[in-house]
């Protein structure tokens, strides 16, 4: 991990006190998960409505006395193309993001190229700009070159979600290797694309990991662009777009659109219970350092 | 960040080296010196990509917004230029003040709220306890989960009849609230989007609490003063540089918000934001079935004047914040 980052992340040691502290310790993990347990009841509602039984949902039970999967069944003979669909526009996003960021985070932070604060600074603003501009413009495009509803057009667009965010994380971790490291390369003749293939890359794995998980998730959460690029793709949409049908419907059928829901969230467990220390060092990153 | 110079070994030079830097001195080792060749191929793809895929799509967004585009135009291809008539249209429109009001009242209360409750938690969490590292994993769940999922499950939750929400509060005799409807869509939505844009809060906050130390505290108590004032004295104004970005980007991001208000409302009656007018105008399923480019074009390019200036307010508060180190 970053050392950097490390450092934002980690977390603070508790001086001396003990008895009394070890006591309010245990009352502040009381209401800690108090506290969790609120916020996060909308998971917990998410899995109950997709396990209560079709006739007993609108009675809104705390608990699913009678659990089924006839959800879940349901949803994934419907779902499964979309579900497909989102696997390969996520990993296509990632393969993509981690392509262009990576020798581009070595150029900003080890190497000389001209205008690099106004490059820092569209990084930046790339990231505040609203998606629904960004949504315009690639439909114009897109129209014109006629890519609106194709996968390679929808991973185009999801990068640009990524893109600057892994610039700027690669650079803030390869400003951080030392410099005798690619110093002992460029003495044994290495180029620097060998330097960068061989030294670099290696090093700055949990950095790739880092941007290849978040690349991934924004991808697969993707509900802006696919809405607007990827509108008439048919089985080409990803999950988003299949959970969307559902708002749509005459009649909203709770049950399966929450199993869908679950079945969608799984990337997110994934990556909490994966990488959960990445997470934060990827939010801090992104947000507080350039 | 700054370009990496190292010492040169004793004894091992080497004299020559192709690329060799403009200014760059003999005798020195073949880079790390910095190369313009190197540096700018390295780079080259990302450039190409920011204008390919972030330019071009923005001008293209300008360009719309001074054209008078309509469904014809596409096939056509015939947009005739207008100047900004279209920004006078959209701006004297009777939808456009009222919706900049709500988008105000959208951004503010979220802000307000995340950031009280996200400085809450990181307060609550900054001294380790038995769990505290799960629990405080587990508050990323909605800043992670899709939005889609989060939003349909508010959704179901503020259903009128069978949402728990009502359930709940018909506990305390409270009559059911129409939370979706067009009066209350736009307190929904906030509350929604409070609730996803905690986590973010509480992490950056977190992490610019660790970094206060520790002998601050104990000092304090030592002079007696109690958790309040240690607040309100150490952790509130050490903690003034975080916030400042903070809010920032909080506001940036709560400003192009799409998702969560469409997914929920559509962004019928007082959920309508800027951004969620502008995706309604030209991609919505509207009532009205008019797609509008170039007005849907004219808020978005007033939607990135702002991210602009933010962009570049950010970039002073940062260096501020530098020079002060």
């Amino acid at each position: 991990m970053s050392t950097s980052v490390a450092t934002l992340s980690s977390t603070g040691t508790a001086p001396a006190g003990r008895d009394n502290r070890v006591r309010r310790a245990w009352w502040k993990t009381t209401i800690g998960v108090i506290l969790t347990a609120v916020m996060l009841f909308p998971v917990y509602w998410m899995v109950n409505v997709s396990l209560t039984p079709r006739d007993a949902i609108r009675s809104a039970d705390l608990f699913p006395h009678n659990p089924t999967f006839e959800h879940y069944s349901q949803a994934l003979s419907q779902q499964l193309p979309y579900l497909g669909t989102s696997l390969l526009v996520g990993l296509g996003t990632v393969a993509l993001t981690l392509l262009i960021s990576a020798p581009a985070g070595f150029a900003v932070s080890r190497l000389f190229v001209p205008g690099r604060r106004v490059l820092n600074f569209s990084l930046i603003v790339a990231q505040m700009i609203p998606a629904v501009v960004m949504a315009l413009g690639f439909y114009q495009i897109y129209s014109r070159l006629d890519i609106l509803n194709t996968v390679p057009g929808l991973i185009l667009a999801d990068s640009t979600i990524a893109v600057p965010f892994a610039v700027m994380l690669f650079s803030a971790f390869m400003a951080g290797i030392p410099g005798e490291l690619l110093q002992a390369a460029q003495i044994d003749g290495a180029s620097h694309w060998r330097t960068f293939r061989s030294v670099v890359l290696p090093i700055s794995r949990n950095s790739a990991v880092t941007v290849a998980l978040f690349a991934f998730l924004w991808a697969w959460s993707d509900f802006l662009f696919a809405s607007t690029l990827n509108r008439e793709g048919g089985n080409l949409r990803p999950i988003t777009m299949g959970i969307y049908d559902f708002i749509g419907a005459q009649n909203q059928e709770w049950g399966p659109m929450m199993a869908t829901a679950v079945i969608a969230s799984i990337p997110t467990a994934v990556l909490l219970v994966v990488a959960q220390r990445y997470v934060a060092a990827g939010v801090t990153a992104g947000a507080v350092k350039d | 960040m700054a370009l990496h110079t190292p010492p040169m070994p004793a004894g091992e030079l080497v004299t020559e080296g192709p690329g060799r830097a403009p200014g760059a001195r003999t005798g020195r080792l073949r880079n790390l010196r910095p190369t313009t060749w190197v540096g700018l191929a390295f780079a080259l793809p990302l450039l190409a990509y920011l204008l390919i895929f972030y330019l071009y799509p923005l001008v293209e967004n300008v360009s719309m917004s001074l054209h008078r585009f309509t469904r014809a135009s596409f096939v056509t291809g015939e947009a005739p230029f207008v100047g900004f008539d279209i920004f006078g249209e959209v701006i004297s429109s009777p939808q456009f003040w009222p919706t900049v009001r709500q988008t105000a009242i959208f951004v503010i209360v979220s802000l307000t709220f995340q950031y009280v409750i996200g400085l809450a938690l990181a307060v609550f969490f900054r001294r380790v306890f038995p769990l505290s590292a799960v629990l405080r994993g587990l508050f990323l769940v909605p800043w992670l989960l899709p939005i889609i999922v989060s939003g349909t499950t508010w959704q179901w939750m503020m259903d009128a009849d069978s949402g728990i929400l009502n359930q709940f509060l018909g506990i305390f005799g409270v009559d059911p609230v129409w939370w979706l409807n067009a009066e209350n869509s736009l307190m929904s939505v906030t509350i929604a989007n409070i609730w996803l844009g905690i986590p973010f809060n509480l992490v950056i906050l977190y992490s610019g609490l660790q970094n206060i130390s520790g002998d601050l505290y104990e000092a304090a108590s030592l002079d007696g003063a109690g958790p309040w004032r240690q607040f309100w004295s150490i952790t509130f104004p050490l903690l003034k540089p975080v916030t400042a970005i903070t809010l920032l980007l909080g506001f940036v991001y709560t400003l192009k918000v799409v998702d969560i208000i469409w997914i929920m409302t559509m962004g019928t009656g007082t959920s309508q934001t800027l951004a969620t007018w502008a995706y309604s105008m030209a991609f919505g399923k509207g009532s009205s079935g008019v797609i509008r480019y170039s007005e849907a074009s004219v808020v978005g390019t007033i939607l990135l004047v702002i991210a602009l200036a933010m962009g570049f307010i950010y970039l002073a508060v940062q260096r501020r914040q530098e020079a002060d180190r």
